[in-house]
């Protein structure tokens, strides 16, 4: 951008065609290209008086106020949470105030491994104790529901033979199992784990039947005019058009499997974070089941975002 | 006369709907010869493609008989290579893997990885991708995917390529240019080939036979006409051919005349 183009640049928004040129001028600056505007006409004079230099540290205050923007709404919404609580607690009353649970969990996760006795332990070993609850009974879900996906979208007698059946039991709280998981199993820590897979099964079969069923035409047709062995169609083309669909069914059941948990262990008992929340309910201890309530919170956070992270890394499509 | 590669006698495809039986095709009898370039043209709908997937296999007539170096064609199979329209590509496997597939399925019985290898090399390298090869089919161009399609059909050594409008979703320039490049793995290669079209210089310039279909539905061959232009042909040389301009009428006439679709 030359001074003489500056110099002749009209005052923003008189002349509409001028500013159309002068915009089309600046494409071979360092401004960026503008739209016809008075703000914005304003703005991009105020980048064409700078020196390069000052622009590129302008282009760093530009990135710190891309973190600000991102990072300052969550903060504030967070703090009015906490406001609002410190708010509604500061009579008194049965709920601790911010502070106080604050200093509860200092206390907390300062020894979150200890053990003293089986109905004593650190938060640590009852959030490890629900995490293995879910993963074996999500990990036999898996095994189980995924294969059966497959073979329901692969068949559709199966479908249809199945479908009214998976129709009818997927809407029942996976709670209402537990008596049978007990009656099966004898045993309260089986029997949790027996929650959870019944919980988890459900979106996995469906996703991976529905994935099987969107694979689209057109591979189908590519093996089969290469000829495709079976095994090859099911490695090279069925599973990973499935994949991103399975990887929603997982990413489902591992929510739902989290949200069921902690009410399973809060009826079998045990070490589990459900079984802690009643536990510090029986104590009185209300500051603690609020930081279970955080720390559950942030555990099903983590599970979600990692499972983001390897679905975004298998999709095709969009990349 | 050449050798028939293909043969189709009197074949007819209806399909089960539900208003009853539809015929798509009837009394389509065409014999394609070795090393001959044929373009299937007709408005849509007519049936272009169900011929096309009929000789690939893909869907098996109604009616007639459907030979393939005098064995019946029973189901698809890797001497009749497709190229579909919108390429296909499976998109978790990079170029050199999409074309390697179809290498190790016809050649893996008899040769070893080096050469599978080499052949994908080879087949890629036909069109021009050799830069390619490790790139997923979303980080290239519809042009270049489609060549890699070509490729991939190129490189099981087909007996006879079929082309479903492959260059119908590309830009003008992009499709010149493939077409271009088409006619030069044809000549080098004398493959025989059947290319479905509804682009009349598309279809000259490419074919020695243009069969033009007649409106569906039971649509079938209505005319057949032959090209006498000398290759390797120009497109810019032709432009000003004669015999050119005559093909391009008589299609002309056939399409928007003789077999005018009523506004729908």
């Amino acid at each position: 951008m030359t001074a003489a183009a500056i110099a002749d640049r009209p005052m923003a928004g008189t002349d509409m065609g001028a500013e159309k040129l002068a915009a089309s001028r600046n494409e071979t600056g360092n401004a960026p290209m503008a739209s016809v505007g008075t703000s914005v006409a304003t703005q991009e004079a105020a980048q064409v008086d700078s020196t390069p230099v000052e622009t590129s540290s302008g282009r760093g205050g530009e990135w710190l106020r891309a973190i600000g923007r991102a990072v300052f709404p969550p903060v504030l919404g967070l703090a009015l949470l906490i406001g609002l609580w410190h708010v509604a607690t500061i009579n008194g009353g049965g709920i601790p105030s911010p502070g106080k649970t604050w200093d509860a969990a200092v206390i907390l996760f300062s020894d979150p491994f200890y053990q003293e006795g089986p109905n004593d332990q650190g938060i640590g070993w009852n959030v490890l104790a629900s995490l293995e609850r879910v993963a074996i009974g999500f990990g036999i879900a898996a095994a189980v529901g995924i294969p059966a996906g497959f073979m329901i979208g692969r068949f559709a007698v199966l479908s249809q033979m199945l479908n009214p059946i998976i129709s009818l039991l997927r809407p029942v709280s996976p709670l209402a199992w537990l008596p049978i998981g007990l009656l099966v199993f004898q045993r309260a820590d089986p029997a949790a784990t027996w929650t959870i897979f019944i919980c988890s099964i459900w979106p996995m079969i469906l996703n991976t039947a529905q994935g099987v069923t969107r694979v689209p035409q057109d591979y189908l047709n590519v093996a089969r005019v290469l000829n495709l062995s079976e095994w090859k169609i099911f490695t090279k083309i069925l599973f990973p058009a499935v994949l991103p669909y399975m990887l929603t069914g997982i990413r489902l059941s591992i929510g739902t499997a989290w949200l069921v948990i902690v009410a399973a262990e809060m009826l079998t008992g045990g070490v589990g974070i459900g079984f802690w929340v009643w536990d510090e309910w029986n104590n009185l201890k209300v500051e603690h089941i609020i930081i279970a309530i955080f720390v559950i919170g942030i555990v099903g956070l983590i599970l979600e975002q990692m499972l983001m992270l390897i679905a975004r890394r298998f999709t095709y499509e969009d990349r | 006369m050449a050798k028939k590669v293909v043969q189709i006698e009197n074949v007819g495809q209806s399909f089960d709907t539900k208003k009853g039986k539809y015929v798509a095709l009837r009394d389509v009898s065409l014999d394609i010869h070795e090393g001959e370039s044929i373009a299937l043209i007709g408005h849509s709908g007519c049936g272009k493609s169900t011929l096309l997937n009929l000789i690939a296999g893909l869907t098996l007539p109604s009616s007639g008989v459907m030979l393939c170096e005098g064995r019946e064609i029973a189901g698809p199979g890797p001497e009749r290579a497709v190229v579909f329209q919108n390429h296909s590509l499976l998109p978790w496997l990079t170029c050199f893997d999409n074309v390697y597939l179809a290498v190790e399925r016809v050649f893996s019985a008899k040769e070893g990885k080096a050469k599978l290898k080499q052949r994908t090399h080879e087949a890629l390298d036909l069109v021009g991708l050799t830069h390619a090869e490790a790139k997923y089919p979303h980080e290239i161009s519809g042009g270049m995917k489609q060549r890699v399609g070509i490729a991939r059909a190129l490189s099981m050594q087909p007996r006879i390529l079929l082309l479903d409008e492959p260059f119908g979703a590309l830009d003008a320039l992009t499709r010149a240019n493939l077409q271009d490049e088409l006619m030069k793995i044809l000549a080098a290669t004398r493959a025989t080939m059947v290319m479905v079209t509804h682009d009349v210089d598309e279809a000259v310039l490419l074919s020695d036979r243009v069969v033009m279909l007649t409106n569906g539905p039971a649509a079938t061959i209505g005319e057949i006409l032959t090209v006498n232009i000398e290759r390797p042909r120009d497109r810019l040389a032709l432009a000003h051919d004669a015999h050119f301009g005559e093909c391009r009428a008589e299609i002309m006439e056939f399409l928007y005349h003789k077999q005018l679709k009523r506004a729908a």
